[in-house]
């Protein structure tokens, strides 16, 4: 970089004199975020809702229930996917391929009444209390965000429970709760719109099929 | 020849925007981990990001902060409201020799753009990184945003560890260089779930925190009980603990942040005792000494980070009355050795009224 401007910089005068130098932004207890409101065209259509994940399920007495009944969910959960992996053989003799298409149907459609499923194709449910970590408007999936309410709500959505507080309340029933604990990797965004039973199905599977290999050999 | 420049800890002799010689158990080449492991009581500040392309106003910005601070957060836009990038404030708090925390909001970038500012900013000289999920874009100036948060404050964690210990990249591709970083995480004892709290510390030291720097802290009790908790589960052997504190302008201004800025717990007795004062703006700069002389004494709490958003001017006050650095002066940027020998000169022959020809100066010589 040229000296002369590392020069000018030594030589000038106290900063006190620039910090005044603040942009006549919102002042006295009015955020910027709140000018810009102020400021946008009116209109008679204001959506209730902040972020998209909200709008797209509004009500969420369900997700909650399920929440409560997470250890019931949990075991009937273990138990499904021991149906899955038994039924490997005739996943891969149909081809998951072809039967991706009718098991994502269900799947999007159960999961979604049940825990508001976003079909990100990586579930962790059992890690997150049976609290889906995709409802979070910031889709964290490590635990809550600094910005929680007092009373346990989102900052984005004033009127929604958070979906971490939740997600803690929910594993706490759980018997195998403290996979809540467990450092999750970022979701692969290339998975969404797939099914997660499927992959775990599968993935069970091939775990399986290396341990009898290991075993024998 | 020249004079030269007052001895400074941890400072390259070769140059002051130099990075610091390795020391083994130093996972950085930056003044805050040396301060942080020396065991000394470590003080951190936020700058505030200026709206302009004017180097100037860094330089200015970070000028109060001399000799009193160990590192300078670089906020990442902040309240999701648009500033002067954290990259590029970070750049020129580098060339000066000042030691930066570069905040990583992962509202604003994918993965992509965020290991490619971890790599610009370590070959800079940034030795320290924050890891943030950020605010929501609706709190922010421009809500039409669309949010990324590909990867969260743990993750990213994780991802910048990878890069650093493994030497490689999210996707296993490696790197020639790896960088050299002290990495950092933002905690919040002050919201729900509480008792979650500190296991979800627990999770970011998994995923490769160093050091953590907390929200502002207005609830001394509430900290006690995270800190005891942490304590208990180890944490505090682990990580650095930086308690974040700041000055309140007035009862009113405490009352608008309890009730619009999420995240920040504001307790009764604070305003309380806000609205009882003569001159609130005073007693909000008394009453954050007052909770640093507290928190400083809390086991585990390894230093303070001071955030006086829109009031910098006070922090220097506030960490001298505070006495938290008992005497310690932080590293201060001084002028180059050959500034002063300049400045002298010129001194000497403004002030001084000497005319000098070169007949007597070789007079003087011999």
């Amino acid at each position: 970089m040229s000296e002369t401007q590392q020069i000018s910089t030594t030589a000038k005068g106290p900063a006190s004199a620039a910090a005044e130098a603040i942009p006549p932004a919102a002042t006295g207890g009015v955020t910027q975020a709140t000018v810009v409101k102020k400021t946008a065209p009116k209109s008679d259509y204001k959506p209730a809702d902040v972020s998209p994940q909200r709008r797209v399920q509004r009500s969420y007495s369900i997700r909650l229930w399920s929440i409560r009944h997470s250890r019931m969910l949990e075991w009937f959960y273990a138990r499904f996917a021991d149906l899955f992996l038994m039924l490997h053989p005739l996943w891969k003799g149909i081809g998951y391929g072809r039967v991706e298409g009718p098991v994502k149907f269900v799947e999007k459609r159960v999961k979604g009444i049940m825990f508001d499923c976003r079909m990100c194709g990586q579930c962790v449910l059992s890690s997150t209390g049976m609290s889906c970590p995709m409802n979070c408007p910031k889709q964290l999936r490590n635990g809550p965000c600094g910005g929680v309410r007092a009373n346990g709500n989102c900052e984005v959505e004033p009127d929604m429970p958070c979906v971490w507080v939740k997600a803690w309340e929910g594993s706490r029933n759980m018997v195998k709760g403290d996979a809540i604990l467990a450092v999750q990797k970022p979701v692969d965004q290339s998975l969404r719109e797939t099914s997660a039973w499927l992959r775990v199905t599968a993935n069970a599977a091939a775990a399986r099929e290396a341990t009898k290999a290991g075993a024998s050999a | 020849m020249s004079e030269k420049r007052p001895f400074q800890q941890d400072e390259n002799p070769a140059g002051i925007h130099l990075p610091l010689e390795p020391l083994p158990g130093h996972s950085s080449r930056g003044r805050l981990e040396r301060v942080l492991r020396r065991g000394e009581f470590a003080v951190t500040t936020e700058l505030n990001p200026p709206d302009s392309a004017d180097p100037e106003d860094v330089y200015n910005r970070a000028k109060v902060f001399d000799g009193w601070v160990d590192a300078i957060n670089a906020v990442d836009a902040s309240g999701a409201n648009c500033h002067m990038s954290s990259v590029g404030i970070c750049a020129l708090l580098t060339r000066m020799g000042y030691a930066p925390v570069m905040q990583i909001a992962c509202r604003d970038k994918n993965r992509i753009a965020i290991q490619g500012d971890v790599l610009g900013g370590a070959a800079m000289g940034v030795a320290n990184v924050l890891c943030l999920t950020g605010d929501g874009v609706q709190a922010g100036d421009q809500p039409g945003a669309k949010p990324v948060f590909d990867l969260d404050s743990t993750s990213l964690l994780e991802t910048i560890r990878i890069m650093r210990d493994n030497g490689k990249f999210l996707s296993g591709r490696k790197l020639t260089t790896p960088p050299q970083l002290f990495l950092g995480a933002a905690i919040n004892p002050f919201a729900p779930p509480y008792d979650f709290r500190p296991i979800h510390l627990g999770k970011k030291i998994a995923a490769g925190a160093q050091f953590v720097q907390s929200q502002y802290c207005f609830d001394v009790p509430m900290l006690k009980t995270f800190m005891q908790k942490a304590r208990d589960l180890g944490h505090t052997e682990k990580v650095f603990v930086l308690v974040g504190v700041g000055p309140l302008a007035s009862a009113k201004t405490a009352k608008w942040i309890r009730s619009n800025v999420p995240g920040i717990h504001i307790p009764d007795a604070v305003i309380t005792r806000l609205e009882g004062a003569q001159d609130q703006k005073k007693e909000g700069k008394q009453l954050c000494i007052d909770i640093i002389n507290e928190v400083k004494e809390i086991p585990g709490v390894s230093g303070i980070h001071v955030m006086a958003y829109r009031q910098e001017e006070y922090v220097a006050e506030i960490v001298d009355e505070s006495g938290v650095l008992k005497g310690r002066r932080p590293w201060k940027r001084e002028a180059r050795a050959d500034d002063a020998t300049v400045a002298a000169r010129l001194d000497h022959l403004l002030k001084d009224d000497v005319t000098e020809t070169q007949v007597d100066m070789v007079k003087s010589a011999h």
